[in-house]
């Protein structure tokens, strides 16, 4: 047993939705109690989707157990079928079904349906959502795909892309410009927007393009192994990653990888003065491997930030991340516990998180900026605007992205020289934020009691800040007081120091100057 | 004394045939009730015993993640608790020890039982009384059943509060006791209201504090204040407390019924209900005047969701101008809302539990101008031209009582304003 505050991830059949409703013609029989039909509404409220997931649940209640749940998964999948004309059906089991051991699987295929019915094992009490989404997926592939001639023209898979997925509608579009760009046409997506008949044609296409390797690598190593596809490694998330991807494609193909960037705003953004405020910027980053993956990069690469920490949720990509975290000289954080993700940021006090919804949640509790870089979704991450995350203009919406939550580069000059303005204070927050402006907070406002008068509490570690030091600290504008608290306290404690006085401060902040 | 009550119709509902369907439901689980239930117990924790997928629901069924640290978590039951490889009470033990230490300040732990732990069989009243032995006098420990085999949606709420009441003091003083979880700012317009007629002293179930526990017996009155707790009435029934019937206090005619039923057992003069009553009766009357307007002439359509199908839709028809087409609810418990039947005009269907599909089929066929259902529909309903009411909103915002009437009538109108308000069609 273990207890659980917040989830990252659903349950494994959540995952099998997320494909199912991606998809058209599909139908998906779920044996489960009637409470389940609670996933319903992260479709149509979540993503706004304007029908309901093709999903049928058999909603048995205490009553039917022992006598016939097994009559009623049977007629549900029967009614289903007739109701809905689907091409292809799958079936599986929620968690309260499993303990029953009906095998829904078992059943359906010897109900002589006139469509293929792929059996789900989903087992709800070891795994997750992600791994729910890549099984079925797999499985769908595993069933309808077959050995078919190729395209004339150079074509790809996109795979991986599903309901409930970050920004991958918008990713769908912007990779389907890119390859056009190279000369390469999309032959099937998938799950998103593909039917049954149009698995069934995966096979004619040259390459496969693993879009997001939690919820597609199954599926692309089956068909690398059974249709002879090769399958691109780079998630083209960034600049770098975008044009890693290209010279990948370009390999795979013999196509040439030249092709226009003049869409391609991030670079020039980041390398402009107003820029240079971003350097150094201590982010803390954690969501996805996919993401994570990828914006690591994005971070350090292209933005110039410092990256302090990052981690992900799901453990399949734990090799993955903790090769990256490595790479950067850090430990990974893999943990599906929310708590222990906020236990780490608020220790390592970075100027900005990378983060998800969940981590927003934290930002803001703490009062550091979070911009989302990933799954679990909220409504906030389905915006009616084009915003992929992937190719050029993923990058160049990254940029603005991670921008946004910051005080403006201008803005932050200001406030180190106005900062005693009773108006334009650090306190009064960025000024792009919205929020009412609030009077600036009295100088010496706290007051200084015979106990504290001589030294403050420590934050971490057994170094004590000395009043003065720790009122010259407060004259630092917000957004870099953290920073600056930490290096003074890494830098005393490397001097071994007991107390930080004013020139420890300074001495730390020359020590540091870059 | 008999105070005037509101006529019932020439032919109400109470005698009409209800059509039972069985099919798929598409309706919450009982663990729901906890996103409310929390918030009004200020020191208790509810700690579901079941799986992911009861995590998942928690965080995803509000619509809105609320991070500020919650009185409700999970234990999610892993393999080796269903193998039978660690002893399941054991491991449940230690988890609620580890929280209890975090959580000094929490008074009362429900041990909410789901789908799972139903199915396996986990003895939580046993845990329960385990647990409460164990950190005595300092935390009650009790548990229910919010399992979506065994309840739904707003029958969490019941079976929580049903498990408080055996365990309820005994007192033999005549008392009143309203039930259900209100919000706080209409819990304390309704005790106010009663009060200045001189009735008391009144109890509130759920207390904000398990402090604040009181009594019940043979002298005890109780009202209920939501139509969904079946279990709980049988239970106080059961500790001899007597129920006061009435139609249920949504609009300014519910209110006034209700509030009559209750003065009615104490005795309140005719003069005295009135004094105390007019001036809140004439700002609901007029409140709901205003904000029924788009509703007069219009249609609607429930699915079932809440168990407050009823009283809604008898405020509707009788205070909206509305009329009624289908009136579904989970269940149908004719001795509570018998009162909202009989005010009810015969003509609506009424069905309890559903098959979804069939039940979309009639929607569709009837076009109703309104149609009041769950969060998994109303978006596709409102691709296909109808304009939908979420019921959730009616669970969770407050709508009783009458300075609250207002907004009640404010709550079905807005998505139909908002329709004429839009000018998005594409130029033909």
């Amino acid at each position: 047993m273990k207890l659980t505050v917040w989830t990252y991830e659903g349950p494994p059949h959540v995952g099998a939705m997320r494909v199912a409703t991606a998809m058209k013609g599909l139908h998906y029989v779920l044996h489960a109690p009637q409470g389940d039909t609670y996933a319903d509404l992260l479709f149509t409220m979540i993503e706004r989707r304007n029908h309901r997931p093709p999903v049928t649940y058999t909603t048995f209640q205490a009553r039917d157990l022992g006598s016939d749940t097994a009559q009623l998964f049977q007629d549900a999948c029967r009614d289903a079928y007739e109701r809905f004309q689907p091409e292809a059906i799958i079936v599986g089991a929620s968690c309260t079904a499993e303990l029953i051991q009906d095998d829904p699987g078992g059943m359906a295929e010897t109900m002589g349906l006139p469509v293929p019915v792929i059996a789900l094992e989903l087992p709800s009490y070891q795994r997750k959502e992600n791994f729910g989404a890549d099984e079925t997926l797999f499985q769908i592939v595993r069933h309808l795909a077959k050995p078919v001639a190729k395209t004339d023209r150079i074509t790809c898979n996109l795979i991986g892309p599903t309901a409930l997925g970050f920004r991958h509608r918008d990713d769908i579009e912007e990779l389907t410009g890119l390859l056009s760009d190279m000369g390469v046409d999309v032959n099937v997506c998938a799950p998103m927007g593909a039917t049954p008949s149009d698995i069934a044609r995966l096979g004619a296409a040259h390459f496969n393009v693993l879009m997001y390797p939690e919820t597609g690598e199954s599926a692309c190593r089956w068909m690398e192994r059974d249709l002879g596809i090769p399958f691109t490694k780079t998630v083209p998330i960034g600049v770098g990653a975008t044009r890693d991807f290209i010279a990948e494609v370009a390999a795979i193909t013999g196509l040439s990888p030249k092709i226009d960037e003049a869409r391609l705003r991030l670079p020039w953004y980041s390398a402009s003065v107003d820029s240079t405020y971003l350097t150094g910027k201590r982010v803390f980053l954690f969501g996805d491997g996919t993401h994570v993956k990828a914006a690591a990069r994005i971070a350090r690469d292209e933005m110039g930030f410092e990256v302090v920490g990052l981690g992900c949720y799901n453990r399949e990509m734990a090799r993955d991340i903790r090769a990256t975290a490595k790479e950067f000289g850090l430990t990974a954080l893999i943990t599906e516990d929310y708590l222990e993700v906020e236990a780490a940021i608020e220790a390592l006090a970075p100027e900005m998180i990378l983060g998800t919804q969940m981590e927003r949640h934290i930002g803001k509790r703490l009062g550091i900026p979070c911009a989302v870089i990933s799954a679990p979704v909220h409504v906030q991450d389905f915006p009616a605007r084009y915003s992929p995350q992937m190719g050029f203009e993923g990058a160049n919406v990254i940029f603005d992205t991670w921008v946004h939550p910051l005080v403006m580069g201008l803005e932050e000059h200001l406030l180190h020289m106005f900062r005693d303005d009773f108006e334009f204070h650090d306190a009064a927050g960025a000024s792009h934020h919205g929020g009412k402006a609030v009077a600036a907070p009295e100088a010496e406002s706290e007051p200084v009691t015979a106990a504290n008068s001589d030294a403050t509490a420590p934050q971490t570690g057994e170094v004590i800040w000395l009043s003065d030091a720790e009122r010259e600290l407060k004259k630092i504008p917000f957004f870099v007081r953290g920073k600056a608290r930490r290096n003074t306290e890494t830098f005393a404690q490397q001097k071994g120091l007991q107390e930080i006085s004013v020139d420890t401060l300074y001495e730390a902040k020359a020590h540091y100057a870059r | 004394m008999t105070l005037n009550r509101p006529l019932p119709v020439t032919t109400g509902c109470r005698e009409t045939p209800v059509l039972k369907q069985r099919g798929q439901r598409e309706v919450f689980c009982g663990l729901t009730g906890i996103i409310w239930l929390h918030r009004k117990m200020q020191d208790a924790f509810f700690l579901v015993i079941g799986s992911r997928t009861c995590a998942h629901l928690l965080q995803s069924a509000a619509g809105v993640m609320i991070f500020a640290e919650p009185r409700f978590g999970t234990a999610i039951l892993e393999e080796t608790d269903l193998a039978g490889m660690k002893d399941a009470q054991d491991e449940l033990d230690s988890v609620v020890a580890k929280l209890l230490s975090r959580r000094p300040d929490i008074k009362q732990l429900f041990l909410v039982g789901s789908c799972p732990s139903e199915v396996i069989k986990l003895d939580l009243s046993k845990a329960a009384e385990r647990m409460t032995q164990t950190y005595a006098p300092h935390v009650r420990v009790l548990n229910f059943s919010g399992s979506g085999i065994e309840t739904t949606f707003t029958q969490g709420e019941d079976a929580c509060l049903a498990s408080m009441v055996p365990v309820l003091p005994a007192t033999e003083s005549r008392e009143l006791m309203l039930v259900g979880a209100l919000p706080d700012v209409v819990e304390q317009q309704a005790v106010g209201l009663l009060e200045q007629m001189g009735i008391g002293p009144i109890r509130v179930l759920p207390a904000h504090r398990a402090a604040d526990q009181f009594g019940v017996g043979a002298n005890t009155v109780f009202a209920l204040l939501q139509p969904f707790l079946g279990d709980t009435h049988a239970e106080l029934e059961r500790r001899g407390a007597r129920h006061i019937p009435a139609p249920f206090p949504f609009g300014e005619e519910g209110t006034t019924a209700w509030l009559a039923a209750v003065a009615s057992e104490f005795g309140v003069t005719q003069e005295v209900f009135d004094r105390v009553t007019a001036a809140p009766r004439d700002r609901a009357r007029r409140a709901v005047a205003q904000a029924s307007e788009g509703l007069r002439g219009k249609s609607v359509f429930f699915f079932p969701d809440s168990q407050l199908e009823i009283p809604l839709a008898r405020f509707l028809t009788r205070e909206c101008g509305m009329t009624a087409i289908e009136v579904g609810a989970p269940y149908i418990h004719h001795n509570i809302v018998g009162p909202d039947l009989d005010l009810l005009a015969e003509g609506p269907v009424l069905s309890e539990g559903q098959d979804v599909d069939l039940q979309l089929d009639r929607c569709r066929a009837a076009r109703p101008d309104l149609t009041v259902c769950g969060l998994g529909l109303a978006n596709p309903l409102e691709a296909e031209g109808l304009a939908t009411k979420w019921a959730i909103e009616l669970v969770f915002t407050p709508v009783h009582f009458y300075e609250q009437a207002g907004d009640l009538a404010g709550l079905f109108s807005r998505p139909l304003r908002r329709r004429g308000l839009l000018k998005l069609e594409a130029a033909e």
